[in-house]
């Protein structure tokens, strides 16, 4: 019974979400709304189990001395204080919690987001070596939409064309390729919600009889 | 043969006597807003002479409901507007405008001038309800309904013993090889499922094929680690590799530890996934499902640890990435044909070559419609609206 029922929802939950792409009334924006609402109660119980998680696997590092167990000290001061913080005194402009939140977290974020410009051009550096026939290609291409993105591009524009040039490798050749991925997922993904909906993909349930 | 080409004759008269008796767009006209939930009426009228006039205020537009005794102004439109849409909306000092559904609304619509009185354009009424099948739709349900009885179809005939050929995916074939990798060289097998939520496609795809992979890892005993972006993933993923442990029948071998919950900061996500990278070296480093901005740190971090990587994702911006940085990639769809490349179970294949054949559908509509365009633009541009869908349909 406890495949069997989940199995029954989601055939059930999935045959009537279909229908009710298709149903503008009243009535069908009624149930997609609560469905909605649903999944937002469903995700905030989970987030509570995530976090007892969270803390579960760093108490336990430190505890055990597990290696490195002093970053999981660091983790756990940062909930800490996340929660002392937000329930003590609000989440509002001038909180501490926001504080933590606009000084902190942001720019440690800004700064991994910020690798992002190394890591770029080290992997370009590796893409456009000339090697191959077809890197060689890319590396053309690469040059091309580059310089007809910056304004150097632009002051060369009379002699090389190279924005117009640009913009056609990126609505056609580059386009068609992205459109060709693009339908193999809509059906990859039609293929996957079938297998799920009619029960044949199941490894979703997870362990249990 | 004569009474056909007099029944035609008919037919043709009285087509054409039918066009010439249809009014023509005089006066103002009020419909209900079709493929909606209700309460929405679109409002139409024809130029007025005045709005050729530099003087010219616009239109406004007035409304009576059932049982009111005068016209009310709901709205105003500048010169050249010849619309307006009438549905519920809430003014800045809590004044609600209704519009309900099964009400009969009279509309009235006059000129401004910039002088002198208003002059009628005229009158119309609507009744709005919702409807009960979205016709703009009609496209996208003759489509689906076409995929799903192929795929049907082939599993079926999967189903019933039929050979399947599935050509071979690099990426997938390399999954035996890097897990073999990891166990000689002992040390654990990362698997990172994306950073979306469970009802995203691509992160069930991915969740599935975590499942094939922790079997083999239960199979061989070597160390997996998963780290969680959403806490619902982590709770499913936690169940599926407990449940692969246990079909291996290596029970004792898992470690609830090894799926956890990081964090649903999208950097502090990164920065943690790196933190492991380089503290655990990974041998194998899976990265399926949805990414985003991080999937170059993730992939270039991993590549420095000296990780063999295999990624596959369905977001077409991330792929260059993945190409560049990892050994390899799985391109769109085949990350949602691995599950069945990797169990080879006969109903898996049958959906697999059903999404074949229908690709083999869509490039034959796509060959049809560009001959089609080379012919006439007209029938061309016909037939390509045909798959065109109202994105700003209701639901």
């Amino acid at each position: 019974m406890r495949r069997e029922i989940p199995l029954a929802i989601c055939f059930l939950l999935g045959v009537v979400m279909t229908v009710q792409f298709f149903i503008p009334h009243a009535y069908s924006q009624w149930l997609l709304a609560n469905m909605e609402k649903w999944l937002i109660i469903i995700a905030i119980f989970a987030l509570l189990l995530g976090l007892l998680n969270l803390i579960k696997i760093h108490v336990q590092k430190v505890t055990r001395r597990r290696r490195d167990w002093v970053y999981s000290i660091v983790a756990l001061s940062g909930v800490a204080a996340s929660i002392v913080t937000g329930f003590g005194w609000g989440i509002g402009a001038e909180s501490p919690f926001m504080k933590l939140y606009n000084y902190i977290q942001i720019p440690m974020q800004a700064t991994m987001f910020s690798l992002l410009a190394f890591y770029i051009a080290s992997a370009s550096f590796r893409t456009f070596r000339a090697r191959t026939l077809e890197a060689t290609l890319l590396l053309i291409a690469a040059v091309i939409v580059m310089l007809g993105r910056v304004p150097l591009g632009h002051v060369v524009e009379d002699g090389l064309r190279l924005p117009a040039i640009s913009e056609w490798i990126l609505d056609y050749p580059n386009m068609a390729a992205k459109r060709g991925i693009m339908i193999g997922v809509g059906l990859g993904a039609i293929s996957t919600a079938l297998k799920i909906i009619l029960g044949i993909e199941r490894s979703w349930l997870g362990g249990g009889d | 043969m004569k009474k056909i080409g007099v029944l035609l004759a008919v037919l043709a008269l009285g087509g054409f006597a039918f066009a010439e008796a249809a009014p023509g767009p005089a006066g103002v006209t009020a419909i209900d807003l079709p493929n909606d939930a209700g309460k929405t009426i679109v409002l139409s009228w024809p130029a007025s002479p005045l709005d050729k006039e530099k003087t010219f205020q616009g239109y406004e537009i007035q409304r009576r409901a059932p049982g009111e005794t005068a016209f009310a102004p709901i709205g105003q439109t500048a010169p050249g507007e010849f619309g307006f849409t009438d549905q519920p909306s809430e003014a800045e000092d809590g004044t609600k405008h209704l519009v309900e559904n099964g009400v009969k609304y009279e509309y009235r619509v006059f000129a401004l001038p910039g002088k002198g009185e208003p002059v009628a354009m005229g009158e119309a009424a609507a009744v709005a309800k919702g409807q009960w099948y979205n016709t703009d739709r009609t496209n996208v349900l003759l489509g689906i309904a076409f995929v799903t009885s192929v795929i049907v179809f082939f599993i079926f005939r999967a189903k019933s013993g039929a050979k399947l050929f599935v050509r071979k995916i690099a990426g997938l074939e390399a999954v035996d090889e890097a897990i073999g990798r990891a166990t000689e060289m002992g040390k654990p097998i990362l698997y990172v499922s994306g950073l979306s939520d469970a009802s995203d496609i691509s992160t069930i795809a991915a969740m599935t094929i975590l499942a094939k992979v922790a079997k083999k890892t239960a199979e061989y005993e070597t160390p997996l680690i998963v780290p969680c972006f959403d806490p619902i993933v982590m709770m499913v993923e936690k169940e599926m590799v407990k449940e692969a442990y246990m079909e291996a029948g290596k029970p004792d071998a898992f470690d609830e530890d090894s799926v956890f919950f990081v964090t649903q900061s999208q950097f502090g996500y990164v920065a943690a996934v790196d933190g492991i990278m380089v503290r655990e070296k990974p041998a194998t480093n899976f990265y399926m499902g949805a990414f985003f901005a991080e999937s170059l740190i993730l992939a270039e971090t991993g590549a420095a640890t000296g990780a063999i990587q295999i990624a596959g994702t369905d977001r077409v911006t991330q792929l260059p990435f993945f190409i560049t940085a990892c050994d390899y990639t799985l391109m769109g769809e085949e990350l949602y044909a691995a599950t069945a490349y990797l169990s080879r179970d006969p109903l898996f294949l049958g959906s697999l070559k059903g999404q074949d054949w229908s690709k083999g559908a869509i490039m034959i509509l796509l060959i049809l419609g560009t001959i089609l365009l080379l012919i006439s633009t007209d029938a061309g541009l016909y037939f390509a609206n045909l798959f065109k869908t109202a994105a700003e349909s209701a639901g």
